[in-house]
């Protein structure tokens, strides 16, 4: 098991594995999506109070769970990196910041078109929505610290507690609409009981969301594999690669 | 099909947040693909240039 680990944890080997899985993911990804879209746009029935708008949810909500994990995937790398200094958690640590700042500007994005038809607002300073956006800041704050240092494995080291302490606002963002009392409805799927959703409505959703997480492990090899060329530039493996084609 | 389009009135929302996601998604899967192939590229006239 630590063989394996410290094997995928070699940047040669994980570049290579990373372009191998690429088309892979890239295929299940598209077919998931056509899925997801389908029974989103198509086969789940209009909301019968919301009526057309809350197919919004098939974005909003994928996006805003991504958010969240992406940043947990990057507090755990930031813990690897203090712990272990590991190379390649510190490439997927800076590389998901870019893919999660976006997840989390989309989730505040298609939350604001669906609360100007809904609540009658674009924005409302509500708890669930400031947590989340000041979740953005802290993905920015990442993006920032790391290209403000030059010493990449200093930088890697500085985003690494910056990523760990802001795990504090996870469980904030979460439990914002059962703490405080917001415009933000209340978990429907994440419930313990019975979600309250109609399954034909559910099940595009679940669908949605795993078309997400695919898609976030496609970009980040893909983003990795640039980090890791650009880090490695001088290392032997990297100069064999652009011997070889 | 005009019907679908129309989204029940709220055509504006809902198709802004479904363009918006495509725009976002497809952004961060072309960037780092270009870059990585823009570094490719780098290595080998780098590697052609000054070695032999």
């Amino acid at each position: 098991m630590f063989l394996w680990f410290h094997k995928f944890g070699s940047p040669p080997h994980f570049y290579r594995i990373a372009g191998k899985w690429l088309p892979w993911l890239g295929v299940t990804f598209g077919l998931l999506l056509i899925a997801g879209l389908y029974g989103g746009l198509i086969y789940a029935p209009a909301d019968y109070q919301q009526g057309e708008s809350f197919r919004i949810i098939y974005i909003h909500v994928p996006a805003a769970w991504m958010s969240l994990f992406v940043y947990m995937v990057m507090a755990f790398c930031g813990v690897v990196i203090i712990v272990w200094r590991m190379k390649l958690a510190e490439v997927v640590l800076i590389s998901s910041a870019p893919i999660g700042a976006s997840f989390t500007f989309l989730a505040l994005a298609t939350g604001s078109l669906w609360g100007k038809p809904m609540w009658g607002a674009w924005w409302v300073w509500d708890a669930r929505l400031t947590s989340e956006l000041i979740l953005l800041f802290l993905y920015l704050g990442v993006i920032g610290l790391h290209s403000a240092i030059d010493d990449k494995r200093i930088a890697s080291r500085a985003v690494a507690i910056l990523a760990i302490v802001g795990v504090v606002n996870i469980p904030i963002i979460h439990y914002s609409v059962e703490w405080w009392n917001t415009l933000h409805q209340g978990p429907t799927v994440t419930k313990f009981d019975k979600p309250s959703i109609d399954m034909r409505m559910l099940i595009p959703l679940l669908i949605m969301a795993l078309a997400f997480k695919i898609y976030y492990v496609m970009a980040l090899f893909q983003s990795c594999r640039a980090e890791l060329l650009r880090r490695e530039r001088n290392s032997k493996w990297v100069e064999e690669l652009s011997g070889s084609n | 099909m005009s019907e679908f389009l129309n989204m029940g009135g709220y055509a504006v929302y809902v198709w802004s947040s479904y363009g918006l996601a495509a725009l976002i998604l497809w952004l961060n899967w072309y960037l780092p693909r270009r870059q990585h192939q823009q570094l490719l590229q780098q290595n080998k006239r780098r590697r052609h240039g000054t070695g032999e």
